[in-house]
């Protein structure tokens, strides 16, 4: 029996992606999108960064306006899954209806992952993971005279510049020794340490938080895991995030750091498929081994493969990993993943800031991380994503360029 | 609100209204029309809503610049009259504009 109905949980880029895929397969069965957000499905990326600022509107965050879905017959539910029964394929909801479903995609996202220090609870502190949550900080920021930024993430960094271009005195607190230190290379976060400091961004390095003190409720000063105290009206926090597996793990799915899938992004259960911040999956990036991306073109790319799955259409999952953050004047563009690399070549220049640094892993290229260089992002892509592979030796010879590079190497 | 009609590589053309303010990018993605994914949501991070635009159009459009320029210059296809439509604004005297798609982005 060919497949009746789809039952998407999750509205992020993941789960909108799905549906929309979906119908441009030329399915022609139910879909429904479960939200447990209000209003219609948004893109997150613009949170922290240009929403926050006021540069774009809530409408220019929609993925698609309302008559799109019903136009698309894509079934709009505002609700949480309170449970998966897999033995009749149907999902019970937190309103107490149900949905019965031939296949089954969670795409649940990830919640951040909460402060646990004293003080935890005061109004004035914030994650950075929904519009609620930026709409409530948007009017702070613009009047907060000391802001603390706790982790030195993308998430605190976009943030941190935001606080710092409003006119705030900004402080970072991060346990590493620098910023974005888990995603890019040492090059790299030297760039944007630079650049924040010249905007009057104070890092914090090797510092943690201990506690978050309060006035009538309201955050007042932070103090630092050295014992420093800290004035902050607003403290915003950015420490990783925590994938919603719940549900999977309630209704017996495998789990490891994630909701575990194949190559092909099927669970455990082969009616039930997972993509995005929620799925652990074998990365052929990171030597095949279970890996979770917490990016756009991840949660894109793999909805895209689970639609042309359930249409008839299955492959493998491998597409090159890029990713994307603004920060003040600054757009940095990864593409691969820099996971093991041991060298590194730079182009360009960082006192100009605009810098490409190559990371390779013995002679292999495995990541490009450009900064306002976005045309060596662009070859990069292109680059990764097949042999012949660029050695270190040949972009270490004077006046390399990628676009030549690329345009003498292409197969 | 102008309408836009954007045409696919294989020729098919669709009519889309759009809001004045919104970007052609937007405006493509909000009516559904294929071959334009913009991935990025518009922050000219990703390359995938490039378009040429009519000869008879691009004068009416500041030139591509910074970041779009040199993304564009590195995309398949290009041509002189290429954008990214994220990066194009419609304004009220734009009904009419025609955008062609490449076979491919990026």
């Amino acid at each position: 029996m060919s497949l009746d109905s789809v039952v998407i949980v999750g509205a992020g880029h993941g789960g909108v992606q799905v549906a929309i895929s979906l119908r441009q397969e030329g399915f022609r069965g139910r879909i429904v999108l479960v939200n447990d957000e209000p209003g219609l499905p948004y893109q997150r990326p613009p949170l922290s960064k240009a929403y926050l600022l006021g540069k774009i509107n809530a409408t220019a965050m929609l993925f698609r306006p309302e008559t799109f879905y019903a136009d698309q017959r894509i079934e709009l539910v505002h609700d949480r899954v309170a449970a998966i029964d897999r033995q009749n394929r149907r999902v019970m909801l937190d309103s107490g209806s149900a949905l019965d479903f031939g296949h089954l995609v969670l795409a649940t996202g990830a919640h951040n992952r909460p402060l646990n220090v004293p003080g935890s609870t005061l109004s004035g502190i914030f994650g950075i993971k929904t519009k609620a949550d930026a709409d409530l900080l948007s009017p702070l920021v613009k009047q907060a005279r000391n802001v603390v930024v706790i982790g030195a993430g993308f998430i605190g960094l976009e943030f941190a510049a935001v606080a710092a271009a409003e006119g705030a005195a900004v402080e970072v607190l991060e346990l590493g020794d620098r910023p974005m230190a888990r995603a890019v290379s040492p090059q790299m976060s030297e760039l944007f340490r630079a650049a924040h400091q010249g905007w009057g961004v104070k890092f914090n390095f090797r510092t943690g938080l201990a506690e978050l003190e309060g006035e009538d409720g309201k955050v007042s000063a932070v103090t630092t895991s050295d014992g420093r105290r800290l004035p902050a009206e607003l403290v915003v926090y950015g420490i990783g995030v925590i994938p919603n597996v719940q549900l999977a793990l309630e209704a017996g799915l495998d789990i490891d750091n994630g909701i575990r899938v194949n190559s092909s992004l099927l669970t455990s259960d082969p009616h039930i498929s997972a993509l995005g911040d929620v799925a652990a999956f074998p990365c052929v990036q990171n030597g095949e081994n279970l890996t979770r991306l917490e990016s756009v073109q991840n949660a894109v790319d793999q909805g895209k493969l689970i639609a042309a799955r359930l249409v008839g259409k299955p492959t493998p999952y491998t597409a090159l990993p890029w990713f994307w953050t603004d920060q003040g004047n600054l757009k940095l563009q990864i593409a691969g993943l820099s996971i093991g690399a041991d060298n590194y070549v730079t182009l360009g220049d960082a006192a100009a800031q605009q810098l490409s640094v190559l990371c390779f892993r013995g002679e292999e290229l495995i990541a490009v991380e450009s900064c306002n260089r976005p045309g060596d992002h662009v070859f990069a892509r292109k680059i990764l994503a097949r042999p012949p592979a660029l050695t270190p030796a040949a972009a270490a010879a004077p006046d390399f360029d990628l676009k030549a590079w690329e345009a003498a190497n292409r197969p | 609100m102008p309408t836009i009609t954007f045409i696919e590589h294989n020729g098919t053309r669709h009519e889309v209204h759009a809001e004045v303010g919104q970007s052609a990018m937007q405006a493509a993605t909000f009516a559904g029309v294929p071959g334009i994914p913009g991935d990025c949501g518009g922050a000219c991070a990703c390359a995938s809503c490039h378009a040429y635009v009519d000869e008879a159009w691009v004068e009416r459009f500041a030139p591509a610049e910074g970041t779009e320029y040199d993304m564009l210059e590195n995309v398949v296809e290009r041509q002189p009259t290429s954008r990214l439509t994220c990066q194009l604004v419609v304004g009220a005297d734009m009904d009419g504009l025609t955008l062609r798609l490449p076979a491919a982005q990026f």
